[in-house]
């Protein structure tokens, strides 16, 4: 080791949420994925008006209603009951993809195993053997999103990064991450590698380039 | 008299052939059409290539078909779910065919079956696995890749209500693959919770015109809603 590693404060998950929350602009269509940043929608400013695309058919999709309001026929791309908002509305699945994939969303928050210096993204398989893979959706809003935002912890459980100089796992899109939070770090995916925007409380730059085993820029 | 309304679920799916490529819609349980696919179960019809989102949840619908060992194939894009136990235990025992396409995918290909379409570069799962062995190409400087339309013999899909014509209006997040799918089988089944006279549907609001409707069944209101 070239230094002392200094002691940090990891973000939790909803300080991450809280952080991506505050990012996206009044007026912006987003699509929060599956997973780790449903979390973002709880961090949504009241001030904002930002609406929410679920893949199986809403635009203006509204929190999880009270129990005793749950319509099986109102549900999100997660299966779980919600809301429509005043002025949300329902459509087939094939105008659903044509606004993924067709570049009409503002951003899509994805969870991910990993992501690449070049912007590439896996998060649908391990590609483990006897594992059933599943896709959904993720392709078309890795490819379709005008900015894909990734969500995930910056470590494994045994401490490989998540961030790596290229994917080892099945892709699910090339080179279309824009920007990764992490519980370490916020990172522009840039033409020349991740740029840091910003640093969780005591971490310092090199400290977060041994952990994450790549050149990292300050922003 | 133009009239696509049968008397039952069995009835209108008594000409389902062994071998029969099946579209069943719904989004998990939305859109699921519950009283057909258990109307399929009862006819009998075997070896069967279903095209669905999902692989079933729970242990009702296309679930129920999977596991009185029906279905030899399974065309979808999200099989693995925290309640998909009876596909998963057929597909590690080596009893059902697993082709995993991207949800856009798996749509558009539907879509074009429907739409008379032969092929579509997209530009969905290039690069990736799921486009190994497929031609691809690049188009003003972006990856695509060369997608087949999926043509069903038969497609089962839920509305809420339709007419005598086969026009149909869904309800919320129901309508999901009901309508594309409807287009792309040579015949389209659709269970309604209630038939309605011709005039009845606002023009503006049919989702799903009747030409793409081959039979109807109405199956009445579930439960939850009939007693509000």
């Amino acid at each position: 080791m070239t230094h002392t590693p200094p002691k940090y404060v990891a973000w939790t998950r909803d300080q991450m949420a809280a952080r991506i929350a505050n990012d996206i602009e009044d007026g912006a269509v987003v699509n929060i994925g599956i997973g780790m940043p449903e979390l973002v929608a709880n961090h949504l400013s009241p001030n904002k008006e930002i609406l929410l695309h679920s893949e199986n058919g809403i635009l203006g999709m509204g929190p999880k209603p009270a129990a005793d309001a749950v319509d099986p026929d109102l549900i999100n791309a997660g299966k779980q009951p919600v809301t429509l908002l005043d002025g949300g509305a329902f459509f087939d699945h094939s105008l659903s993809f044509a606004m993924m994939r067709g570049g009409h969303l503002d951003i899509a928050i994805l969870g991910a195993f990993q992501v690449a210096e070049n912007g590439d993204i896996a998060n649908w398989s391990t590609g483990k053997p006897g594992a059933i893979p599943a896709v959904g959706g993720a392709m078309d809003l890795a490819v379709g999103a005008r900015q894909v935002f990734v969500m995930m912890e910056h470590l494994t459980k045994d401490g490989q990064s998540k961030l790596v100089h290229r994917c080892s796992y099945p892709l699910t899109g090339l080179g279309c991450v824009t920007r990764v939070y992490t519980d370490l770090a916020v990172l522009d995916v840039t033409g020349d590698g991740f740029a840091v925007r910003e640093l969780c409380e005591g971490l310092d730059l090199a400290t977060l380039q041994d952990l994450s085993g790549l050149t990292l820029k300050a922003a | 008299m133009l009239s696509k309304i049968k008397a039952s679920a069995l009835e209108a799916l008594s000409d389902v052939t062994d071998g029969a490529t099946v579209m069943v819609g719904g989004f998990g349980n939305a859109g699921m059409p519950m009283e057909l696919v258990d109307a399929l179960i009862e006819q009998g019809a075997r070896d069967l290539t279903v095209v669905s989102n999902n692989a079933g949840n729970g242990t009702t619908g296309l679930a129920a078909l999977l596991a009185a060992g029906r279905v030899r194939k399974v065309i979808c894009s999200f099989p693995r779910q925290t309640d998909s136990f009876v596909f998963d235990e057929l597909y590690r025992a080596g009893k059902v065919e697993l082709e995993l396409v991207p949800q856009g995918n798996l749509v558009e290909r539907i879509r074009a079956a429907g739409a008379g379409i032969g092929g579509f570069f997209t530009p969905t799962g290039y690069g990736t696995p799921l486009a190994e062995g497929k031609e691809s190409r690049v188009i003003d400087g972006r990856g695509y890749v060369l997608e087949y339309p999926i043509h069903a013999d038969v497609a089962l899909i839920k509305g809420r209500l339709a007419d005598r014509w086969g026009n149909m209006v869904f309800r919320k997040t129901a309508r999901n693959f009901g309508p594309i799918m409807a287009s792309a089988a040579k015949v389209s089944v659709a269970q309604v919770e209630e038939v309605v006279e011709l005039g009845a549907l606002d023009p503006e609001s049919i989702a799903l015109p009747g030409i793409f409707v081959s039979r109807v069944v109405a199956v009445g209101k579930p439960a939850a809603r009939s007693a509000a």
